[in-house]
């Protein structure tokens, strides 16, 4: 379709969508499907065919809704009420008009006054509860591909890139470089053929920020890609995304085909000259091909291992062609930014982290659930309000950054969640999985379970983190048993540095980081774990 | 090509664009260890033992992957170094079953040789003993896992200077293993030409020649250097 084809068709469904009486959302993200979305879902459609409405109410998917933990959740957008844990008779109920029938539904809405929703800022996830993933025609109907038909029509390549430079958004995938920078690197390369490579291959244990973004909203990646593509000279994308995530790949190929049925993607882009083209690859469950080098190997059908940088994939990545690597949510961040502005962008958030972070929450917490916030949010906020405080427990710490990361001690609760003050108390932003730990936890037993982690996703080609994470596990293991030794920390210590600064990667340069956070706050647990006297 | 100068432990090194610190250093006698690394094949800066530090890069960098720049300063041998290499060979001789009295190599091992270098006496780390086979199906060679350091100077030696790619890791990880072809044994393999380059390059006794004695097992030096000479000739397929 052409842009005023685009414009047309959005008036088109939104009008449609308007004359509805109500349109029901059921969230189809992993978490709700899995306590029984599907079923919910069908219930409802059953009941509007029973009641012959089919013509003025309408029932459909939607991304994740956020609050997992009352899954399965539906939003009714007649009167904006959410709905949490309904079961299939309780959601036929939303079809009817009559009041009294909906009485026994007042006690599974849910406050949407609570923090939970007026903490957030929504601008990844703006379209959960909006927009059924599996339907392009909603999608556009929320002003989808409207910032491609905007850079391809309007601006120069080197003015989208400006644009996401004003903006100031960094790489959501926890390294934090700033992304109109990389953008530019690729965008100056000569070469005639370059790729744009999106990185699904979310792997962090208790993260599915960037599966929900997929499952929830496949357009906006797929925009993200395109203009990235426009913007860097690229005609080809591919997402790498990992081969547990089934749902988000099924959504990704509907997406696809659609965006290419409509010529949303493909060789003529909203029939103009630019052409972009998007294939999915799939991993085959190793987590060190989140890392961008072993992912290039990956794609390109080689073993999944890292190799050395410099030269960094912006200069030689995918079959040695200049290559830009962002997160999913990076992407998303893109069709916002360019049809809002960098500067709008630009005004949420802290002086050096722009924009807002999505957080899975996870561990001992109330409220389960993927978040988004304004970077320099506090831990506190995100912890205690959003997040309902840690039930029937004292909170200890909280791990972000996954197996990369570091736990956060209760003193620092009140520092703002952002890239330099996570990493200066010795975690990282990471991709946004947040465990939080009651004081129930065992501190040794985490590092140890992170520790498990690494060895086992450890490629085996540098020596450092393939025998130094055996090691490090071997020597936490003992300490969990009481077996340890005042020589077994030194040595836990001794390689903690060696890993860091010798691993070929950021798997095993990362790997001992929450052993020495833990290390940091928690050295008393260690002390008292050492052999004689076992664990107190 | 453009020579670039550079200062190697405080002494003044040139080497051509394009060349890594390690060869500029050796060609200029200092000795990076190195393990992983053989002249003739392409790098994969594995071992990182040939680490040093540059001044003005917060990373060390692996002087086999670190090409030559006018003006770098360059330390090989600072007690940093040393020490990560010191453990770095801990690592190893505790990951697999590296018994030195028993082993055909006994004396003209490189990963003793580089022990011996390091002042690595003894190893604090808990030894991991893991069960490993010996394939010993070819005719004419063996392969040891038990003394294997997963450096893959037999997987590129096969693939780049032999062209038959008969050698490459399965698993991940501390399960990594090398394996012929698809996991045949060796003695199996139909892609084996029985050259014996992997042999000769392998820096333990891992990959072996049958029928010698301990005395006799000495890994053929002059065959790296003709890796080398075909390197600079192109007489090989990549």
């Amino acid at each position: 379709m052409t842009v005023e084809e685009l414009v047309e068709f959005q008036a088109r469904e939104q009008a449609r969508q308007r004359a509805l009486a109500n349109r029901i959302y059921c969230c189809t993200a992993a978490g709700c499907i899995s306590c029984g979305a599907e079923g919910l879902r069908s219930a409802i459609a059953g009941a509007i065919r029973d009641a012959g409405l089919e013509s003025r109410v309408e029932v459909c998917g939607s991304g994740c809704l956020g609050l997992c933990s009352k899954g399965p959740l539906v939003l009714s957008s007649a009167d904006g009420a959410l709905y949490g844990e309904l079961t299939p008779s309780e959601g036929r109920l939303l079809v009817s008009d009559a009041a009294p029938s909906r009485e026994p539904l007042a006690r599974k809405r849910l406050d949407l006054n609570a923090p939970f929703f007026t903490r957030q800022l929504k601008i990844v996830l703006a379209n959960a509860g909006r927009v059924d993933p599996e339907k392009l025609a909603d999608y556009i109907a929320q002003g989808g591909y409207q910032a491609l038909a905007k850079a391809v029509t309007e601006m120069t390549p080197q003015e989208v890139i400006e644009e996401v430079k004003r903006s100031g958004l960094r790489g959501r995938g926890g390294a934090g470089y700033p992304t109109g920078l990389k953008w530019e690197l690729v965008a100056r390369q000569p070469s005639p053929i370059k790729y744009v490579v999106c990185n699904a291959d979310e792997g962090d244990p208790g993260a599915f920020m960037d599966r929900s973004v997929l499952e929830g909203d496949p357009h906006r990646v797929l925009e993200g890609m395109a203009i990235a593509g426009y913007a860097v000279g690229a005609e080809q994308g591919y997402i790498y995304v990992r081969g547990e995530y089934g749902l988000a790949i099924q959504r990704l190929q509907m997406a696809i085909k659609q965006a290419e049925r409509e010529k949303l993607l493909g060789n003529r882009v909203l029939e103009t000259g630019v052409q972009f083209r998007v294939d999915l690859r799939i991993g085959a469950g190793a987590f060190v091909c989140g890392e961008e080098t072993a992912l290039i190997a990956s794609i390109e059908g080689k073993r999944g291992q890292p190799r050395q940088r410099p030269p960094y994939p912006p200069e030689s990545g995918l079959w040695e062609k200049p290559t830009l690597i962002n997160n999913v949510e990076t992407f998303a961040n893109i069709p916002p930014i360019i049809t809002q502005g960098g500067d709008w962008f630009a005004s949420i958030g802290t002086e050096t982290s722009k924009g807002t972070k999505v957080f899975a929450l996870a561990g001992k917490i109330a409220h389960t659930g993927l978040i988004e916030v304004p970077m320099g949010t506090t831990l506190r906020t995100i912890v205690f309000d959003i997040g309902g405080g840690v039930p029937g427990g004292k909170f200890k710490a909280a791990q972000t950054g996954g197996p990369s990361g570091g736990c956060i001690p209760e003193q620092f609760l009140d520092v703002p969640v952002d890239y330099e003050s996570l990493t200066e108390i010795g975690s990282m932003m990471g991709s946004g999985g947040l465990i939080v730990m009651d004081d129930s936890s065992d501190m040794v037993d985490v590092a140890r379970f992170f520790m498990e982690f690494c060895m086992d996703e450890s490629c085996g080609k540098c020596i450092p983190c393939r025998a130094g994470t055996v090691q490090m596990h071997d020597i936490l293991s003992r300490l969990t048993r009481g077996e340890g030794t005042a020589e077994d920390l030194r040595l836990l210590e001794e390689l903690s540095v060696l890993l860091r600064e010798t691993s070929l990667c950021g798997l095993g340069q990362t790997a001992p980081n929450p052993v020495l956070s833990t290390l940091r706050y928690f050295r008393h647990e260690y002390e008292a774990k050492l052999a004689p006297g076992g664990r107190p | 090509m453009s020579v670039k100068t550079l200062s190697i432990d405080g002494k003044m090194v040139t080497g051509m664009a394009g060349e890594t610190i390690f060869n500029a250093a050796w060609e200029a006698g200092i000795r990076i260890p190195r393990l992983c690394h053989v002249g003739g094949v392409s790098d994969v800066g594995a071992c990182r033992l040939c680490l040093v530090e540059i001044e003005g890069y917060k990373k060390l960098m692996a002087a086999c992957m670190t090409p030559v720049e006018e003006g770098m300063v360059v330390h090989t041998n600072t007690e940093r170094l040393r020490a990560h290499r010191r453990l770095i060979l801990e690592l190893l001789f505790a990951e697999r079953n590296h018994v030195c009295a028993v082993c055909v190599m006994n004396g003209q091992c490189e990963l003793q040789d580089l022990a011996a270098e390091a002042g690595m006496d003894h190893v604090r780390l808990r030894y991991r003993f893991p069960k490993l086979g010996v394939d010993t199906s070819h005719e004419r060679f063996g392969l040891d896992h038990n003394r294997c350091v997963l450096c893959t100077r037999c997987v590129r030696v096969c693939d780049e200077v032999e062209g038959a790619h008969t050698w490459d890791v399965s698993g991940r990880g501390e399960r990594s293993i090398i394996i012929a072809d698809l996991g045949e044994p060796w003695g199996r393999s139909e892609s084996c030409t029985s050259c014996g380059k992997c042999v000769q390059v392998c820096p333990t006794g891992a990959l072996f020649a049958k029928g010698k004695a301990v005395g006799e097992m000495r890994k053929d030096r002059r065959f790296l250097k003709y890796i080398v000479t075909a390197r600079e000739k192109h007489q090989w397929i990549r």
